[in-house]
């Protein structure tokens, strides 16, 4: 297709950069375009893609550390990974099932859009965490590196912060340094049927509050995986022999919310395999998919708003603190979701949606106005003639 | 030395027409003066950590209130005066010295903590607040606050957050970058923005990950949201001595290699450990050549397990020695000396310089090697302290401080340690920051293109350049001072 770039190196990368900055073309910048349905539609003409640019370039086990190309899979780097029993830490999701396609992600593109798993809410923190490093061809068409190899690393400014969630904006990532974590021995989950959210919330935070290492805390909707009502779920994660100590402690600790149960071994992990990839919400293509980051005590509330607004599918992960929500595709419907989130205090995504609703709506939050001027400047800074992904942000 | 820009004359000049402002700005209150501008309380204020640097401000404001901030930084803006903030002052990179035409703004009464919030698992404090101050209002409640610097009794959250400081416990618990939620953010302009607040993750660009660790170069924080965590059931210690460098490298890749990520993981060098031993008698065993402590966390029954192991791992190195901690105060025994580490150094000699580049750990015995080298030619003794699980080294090179020489040389030392830092794959500063220490060498770990790119994000929070000028770039591209400095 003449209208697509596809790059196989960073020579290449930085030329069609170039080009379209010369003609005034903008680009829209993927990786394989397994993320093109979140956020807005670009408006641009051509599709530069990172996807040609393949291949670890650094593995090393005993760092905890590892560079790959943008363009190389996300599965790829994991199967490489578990052959040395090490994971990414921030369990980025598989959102193939939910955007309807079979594109896997790509590294680059899994970074640019800074997107993490049940995990999160563990000391590794989120995949910008993890973030060691990267390359990236900015809008003057220059390469530019930010961070290093190494994991500890404040020399100059974060640039690989600003640019972990930026889709795209900003820069196009050619390759990323990640650090690693071992991967856990065994992982298992305390299962607790729940009245409702806000006991949910407030059991998830209890066992949150532990010393037992809890590494997922979600609310699975009634009705997922045949269960009557609510089901908030923890999971410990470490090596094998530690676990059921701890999770007869952490069941001992909830007691005062009801009787908890075990869910072990390949079930546990394809329960949060699923929370990972929001799979209980892929169902029902044509409605709209919002992400909602929120203080996990607001949670509740903010369920309730929008149960209100419209049938609302929810998923609670993070404790609490991301809420998925699944709903018609209507500007109403985003309205509410507007109005819950800026009342709760958090901010949301319109993650996926019908090309008129994501046409028409706010897909982000809107900025403060001091910091409206600031991301405009900073736009500016790094991509002065904007012809990386406009529109897509808003 | 590294030079300090020519203060702007009409600024100097109007110096009472400014304290005057000021003053009005930001008034006295009960615990103090709101602004200082005598020569003699000045001096409270010329330098920092890195105290072989001394520069006395224009004046010293300590506002109140995050409005009393966001007025002084409006009229600076104004006025077109610089500005350095100020937490604790214990950088170590030169970040809080003042420069002789600069208004500095001191955040040590705005020390208050807001809220607290164990379900939500946070707290809201005012930057002025120590980074133990966090952890002693939830220990109560078997939770703490995570990055623990070494400097944590003095060093307030602002200041970790604008350093995005690390500590001995970062290997588990990560850096203040991936335990914070949200600041309060006040402009050049004086304009007051909440980042973040009590949710994870951020809609839009990260201006939370691109203010921490940014050294005070593009606004000021009054206020920090921090994640809170519940305290591990237990903790206790280990050490394991050897024969060689290179032989305690291949421990801590065996270590990491083997699935096991303790809280820390230590390395001290020989002289180091000498130090640390003559200062605090913790028993450090005097005939080896490099020592590791290592922590794990868990419950009794879980140490002891994990403690095992990592005994088996090191026995497969022939360690002269091993000792495993049987109790907390054991334990405590086994990081006396660590955590003496630099007043110790302080007793052999007063004065120290305290590096702090990063190599991908596998570089160690080569970069140990190298920096021998170094202090033989330079005739400098140095000790070296390194946060062994994730690549941070800490190089204690002694000099005097009353031979300019020997100063000259510790500067030119460090600066060498540094680039092999770069060379070896690693970088210049892993928790201390840029500040002016380093500011001369950042051309050596990255090209004109990036530092033009990463001034022109500065220029977007600054444009004037008024916000901690003369630090972490370089004075030639520094669009503020290049002008005056070429005549
Ligand atoms: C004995 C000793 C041990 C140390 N150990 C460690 C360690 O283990 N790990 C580590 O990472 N560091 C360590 N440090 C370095 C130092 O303590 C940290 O960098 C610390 O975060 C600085 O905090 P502070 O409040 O003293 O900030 P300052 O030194 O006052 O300021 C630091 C920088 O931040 C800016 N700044 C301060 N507050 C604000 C604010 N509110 N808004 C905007 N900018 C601001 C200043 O302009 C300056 O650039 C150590 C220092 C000493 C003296």
């Amino acid at each position: 297709m003449a209208d697509r770039i596809d790059p196989a190196d960073e020579a290449g990368v930085i030329e069609a950069v170039r080009q379209a900055v010369a003609k005034r073309t903008p680009l829209a910048v993927e990786g394989r375009g397994s993320k093109r349905a979140m956020l807005r539609p670009v408006q641009a003409g051509r599709t530069l893609s990172t996807g040609g640019l393949t291949g670890i370039t650094l593995y090393r086990p005993e760092e905890m550390v590892l560079s790959a190309r943008a363009g190389t899979p996300v599965a790829e780097i994991e199967a490489e990974l578990a052959r040395h029993n090490q994971v990414i830490p921030a369990e980025p999701p598989d959102l193939a099932a939910l955007f309807g396609h079979a594109i896997p992600s790509t590294i680059g593109g899994m970074v640019a859009t800074n997107l993490s798993g049940p995990r999160r809410i563990g000391p590794g923190g989120a995949l910008r965490d993890q973030l060691l490093g990267i390359r990236m061809v900015t809008g003057h068409a220059e390469l530019v590196r930010s961070g290093g190899r190494v994991h500890k690393n404040v020399t100059g400014l974060d640039l690989c912060k600003l640019l972990a969630g930026s889709h795209g904006t900003l820069g196009v990532l050619t390759e990323v340094t990640l650090k690693l974590a071992p991967r856990p021995e065994a992982g298992l989950t305390v299962a607790l049927p729940v009245p409702g959210l806000a006991q949910g919330v407030a059991a998830l935070s209890a066992g949150l509050g532990s010393p037992y290492g809890v590494s997922g805390a979600a609310l699975l909707p009634a009705g997922w995986r045949g269960s009557g009502g609510p089901l908030a779920v923890l999971r410990l994660e470490d090596f094998a022999r530690f676990l059921p100590r701890r999770a007869e402690a952490l069941r001992g600790l909830l007691s005062s919310f009801g009787a908890a149960g075990l869910i072990e071994g390949d079930e546990s992990a394809a329960l949060w395999r699923d929370l990972r990839d929001a799979a209980p919400l892929a169902a029902a293509p044509d409605q709209a998919i919002w992400r909602i980051s929120v203080r996990p005590s607001a949670a509740p509330d903010l369920c309730g708003r929008l149960d209100q607004a419209f049938e609302a599918r929810l998923l609670l992960d993070w404790g609490g603190g991301l809420v998925w929500a699944a709903g018609p595709a209507t500007a109403a419907a985003h309205q509410a979701v507007m109005a819950a989130t800026a009342a709760a205090g958090g901010v949301f995504t319109l993650f996926r949606a019908p090309d008129p609703l994501r046409v028409a709506v706010p897909v982000l939050p809107q900025e403060a106005p001091a910091l409206r001027g600031i991301a405009d400047r900073v736009k500016a800074a790094l991509d002065p003639a904007a012809v990386l992904n406009p529109g897509r942000m808003r | 030395m590294i030079a300090l820009p020519e203060p702007d004359a009409a600024v100097l000049a109007r110096r009472d027409t400014i304290l005057r402002d000021l003053c009005r700005l930001v008034p006295d209150g009960p615990f103090g003066p709101g602004v200082i501008g005598d020569a003699v309380r000045l001096r409270v204020y010329e330098t920092d950590g890195l105290s072989a640097y001394r520069q006395p401000p224009l004046a010293v404001v300590l506002p109140t209130s995050t409005e009393e901030v966001a007025a002084v930084l409006r009229y600076c803006h104004k006025e077109k005066i610089r500005v350095v903030p100020r937490g604790a002052g214990t950088s170590l990179s030169g970040g809080a010295l003042p420069l002789a035409d600069a208004v500095v703004i001191g955040l040590m009464r705005m020390n208050r903590i807001l809220e607290v919030d164990f379900d939500d698992r946070l707290a809201v404090v005012e930057a002025g607040v120590t980074n133990l101050g966090i952890t002693q209002a939830v220990a109560g409640d078997g939770f703490f606050y995570a990055p623990d610097p070494s400097s944590q009794l003095a060093c307030m959250i602002g200041g970790n957050v604008m350093m995005n400081s690390g500590g001995a416990h970062c290997l588990k618990y990560g850096v203040t970058a991936g335990n914070l939620l949200g600041v309060t953010f006040v402009t050049i302009e004086g304009e007051v923005v909440r980042v973040g607040g009590g949710h994870l993750d951020a809609a839009g660009y990260d201006w939370l990950g691109l203010i921490t660790g940014s050294e005070g170069q593009l606004g000021l924080v009054t206020e920090v949201t921090v994640r809170i965590l519940r305290a591990a059931e237990g903790a206790r210690a280990m050490l394991a001595a050897f024969r060689s460098n290179e032989v305690a490298g291949q421990v801590v890749d065996a270590i990491i290699g083997s699935g096991i990520i303790p809280v820390a993981l230590e390395f001290m060098d020989r002289p180091a450990i000498h130090a640390c031993e003559a200062f605090a008698n913790a028993g450090y065993p005097l005939d080896a050549e490099a020592m590791l402590i290592i922590e794990v966390e868990g419950d009794t029954a879980e140490q002891d397990d994990l403690l095992g192991s990592l005994a088996a791992i090191c026995n497969r190195f022939d360690p002269i020695s091993l000792r495993v901690a049987e109790t907390a105060e054991q334990s405590l025994a086994i990081w006396k000396g660590r955590k003496g580490a630099f007043g110790a150094v302080g007793r052999i000699s007063p004065d120290y310089l305290c590096m702090d580049g990063t190599i991908p750990t596998g570089e160690l015995p080569h970069v140990l090697r190298r920096i021998g080298e170094m202090s033989d030619s330079y005739g400098l003794k140095v000790a070296n302290i390194f946060h062994a699980g994730d690549g941070n080294l800490h190089p204690l090179i002694m000099f005097d401080a009353n031979d300019p020489d020997s100063f000259r040389k510790a500067e030119a030392f460090g600066a060498d340690i540094l680039k092999l830092c770069v060379e070896v794959g690693g970088c210049l500063t892993g928790e201390h920051g840029v500040g002016v220490e380093k500011r001369d060498l950042m051309s050596v770990q990255f090209t004109e293109t990036e530092l033009r790119q990463q001034r022109a994000v500065k220029s977007a929070f600054d444009p004037d350049w008024l916000l901690n000028s003369a630090k972490v770039f370089p004075l030639e591209g520094n669009p503020a001072l290049a002008p005056r400095a070429h005549g």
